[in-house]
């Protein structure tokens, strides 16, 4: 990470919804410029992580420090979007700006900014579509306009490949790439450590805690994958980058045949 | 039918009344719809006009004010409805099925005993033409120009809440407070319109010209205009029906708002049929441009 100040800084962070804590005692410094994928299984905090940085989950113990008028943005899993609500691209972007004008209509500025903001992410023809008319990779985009025209020096995405497919993760990476190159932070949580996490520049890997914070190829190592997962897995090198294997074990595998003929 | 046969109803006031508080009020219920429809929001809808039926009556009984009686009345049951719901051991629809409808049964048992001074209770109950003032045609247009001032200043944090809560209280809007807001003005809504459409066809009011105008765009700008002139549409529509058929307005007006739903699905089949990709595809899918 770069030595300059943190936009944020979260210290023995602790967060709980009523019962067990979800995270325990995290400390993460995001800086300008900083491009970060946090890993780990379901259920290790990572959805948890974004909304003590977003400020919409309190901690129970611990801090959270914001820079003075640090705006921040949060792209959502697409899986928790409603495609069905009668939404167009340009509204769907245009909502981005909540605390903008009080009358619906957007200003002269807003339509051209909205306009710039589609343009750069290429999707301005896309405008009056339906946000459901749009191929998963387009979808996304939308929703990082949205983000976008809040103008924020950090993006937070929760799952940005979550179910899409090979072309459109590539398409997200590059994007995502770009707007770090123009200055923009980002912290994003994934499950694909081959296709996402292995490619990006920082990683944390989280299971409740913070196991290991640092370089992909320092952190995506059989232990600290074994620590975060529970599982061992084989970390293989290609091109400088490390690519993990799936731990899958067909000798554990009970035939279904096997199954079907136990006697009662 | 002739035409002066048709138009004759236009020379008595009390029609004149009804038709403008019925159309005023479906254009009402056509706006606020578009909220309670996309934000999943029908059945409490129905549960609070039922909940607001056990203020009426408790309020004719002890002489308060209906409308104020029964405003209080209905908020609280939203509020017991929000806290019992916050048990997550019960889900809101079972909270709103207890209060809701237990409010409703109080208030049946209460006129049954103690009668409705005042009040015509079937009136409240299915709506009539003839029990419009012209202080409900100023109640009506007061809460339709309270209802549309929110909606105009709130426009986009209310569309943003309605859409995606948690990035919009993530992005600093207040969607408590838009929730209350929305809450308060559903309670005046069914208070100022149950004269005309009656609590137990309020929802429908509510919901059938949101849902027609879903049916017809994609678009949440063009919605919000096309559900308040689809329900200005039914009021008007049905208010007139209500005369020459002899039949209470909340039923007719929901009637019609029926029929047209049904002219709408049937006109709007094919082109549900070619949508493009549906939610359950859109991970693999190329781009339709």
């Amino acid at each position: 990470m770069s030595p300059a100040a943190p936009l944020i800084s979260i210290d023995r962070v602790t967060c709980a919804y009523g019962g067990d804590p979800v995270l325990v005692n995290v400390s993460l410094d995001v800086r300008q410029e900083d491009f970060i994928g946090v890993v780990g299984p379901s259920g290790s905090g990572k959805t948890t992580l974004l909304r003590a940085l977003l400020g919409t989950v309190a901690p129970v113990a611990g801090t959270v420090r914001r820079q003075k008028g640090l705006s921040v943005a949060y792209v959502p899993q697409v899986e928790t979007i409603d495609w069905n609500f009668p939404i167009t691209v340009s509204e769907c972007v245009l909502v981005g700006r909540a605390g903008g004008r009080i009358v619906p209509w957007p200003s002269r500025a807003e339509r051209a900014e909205v306009a710039g903001v589609l343009d750069r992410l290429g999707i301005a023809s896309l405008q009056n579509r339906h946000i459901r008319e749009l191929s998963g990779g387009q979808q996304q985009r939308v929703f990082v306009a949205r983000a976008l025209v809040r103008r924020p020096q950090l993006l937070l995405m929760d799952e940005p490949t979550s179910g899409v497919d090979l072309t459109t993760r590539h398409e997200v990476l590059h994007l995502l790439d770009d707007l770090n190159r123009d200055g923009l932070s980002i912290l994003l949580t994934t499950h694909d450590l081959n296709g996402i996490a292995a490619h990006l520049p920082t990683l944390v890997c989280l299971n409740q805690e913070v196991i290991g914070v640092g370089a992909p190829k320092d952190v995506l190592t059989p232990e600290v994958l074994e620590a975060t997962y529970g599982a061992r897995m084989e970390v293989l090198q290609h091109a400088g980058i490390p690519v993990i294997l799936d731990p899958y074990d067909r000798s554990n595998v009970v035939p279904i045949k096997a199954v079907h003929s136990h006697p009662r | 039918m002739t035409l002066s046969e048709f138009l004759r109803p236009f020379e008595f006031e009390f029609f004149r009344n009804g038709l403008a508080v019925a159309t005023i009020a479906g254009a009402l219920c056509g706006m606020i719809g578009v909220y309670v429809v996309l934000r999943g929001m029908s059945y409490i809808g129905h549960g609070l006009s039922h909940a607001i039926f056990g203020g009426f009556a408790a309020s004719a009984l002890i002489g308060v004010n209906v409308f104020v009686g029964a405003g209080i009345w209905g908020l609280a049951s939203a509020l017991m409805i929000s806290r019992v719901t916050r048990r997550r051991s019960i889900g809101s629809d079972a909270a709103i099925g207890v209060i809701t409808t237990a409010s409703f049964a109080l208030g049946l048992a209460l006129i049954q005993v103690f009668g409705s001074p005042g009040r015509n209770p079937d009136a409240v109950l299915f709506g009539n033409v003839l029990g419009v003032s012209r202080g409900d045609v100023w109640m009506v247009i007061g809460v339709t120009i309270f209802a549309a001032a929110v909606i105009f200043l709130q426009y986009r944090p209310l569309l943003f809440s309605t859409f995606d809560p948690e990035v919009a209280a993530a992005s600093g809007v207040k969607t408590a407070r838009m929730d209350a807001l929305l809450m308060l003005v559903l309670a005046l809504s069914i208070l100022a319109t149950m004269n005309v459409m009656g609590v137990t066809l309020i929802a429908a009011g509510v919901v059938i010209p949101a849902v027609v105008a879903r049916l017809l765009t994609n678009s949440f700008a063009r919605m919000l205009p096309l559900a308040t002139i689809i329900g200005a549409f039914c009021g008007f529509t049905g208010m007139i029906g209500s005369y020459h058929l002899d039949i209470a307005s909340g039923p007719t007006i929901v009637l019609t708002g029926a029929v047209l739903f049904t002219s709408v699905y049937a006109l709007t089949a094919r082109n549900r049929t070619r949508s493009p990709a549906s939610p359950d595809t859109r991970a693999g899918s190329l781009s339709p441009v």
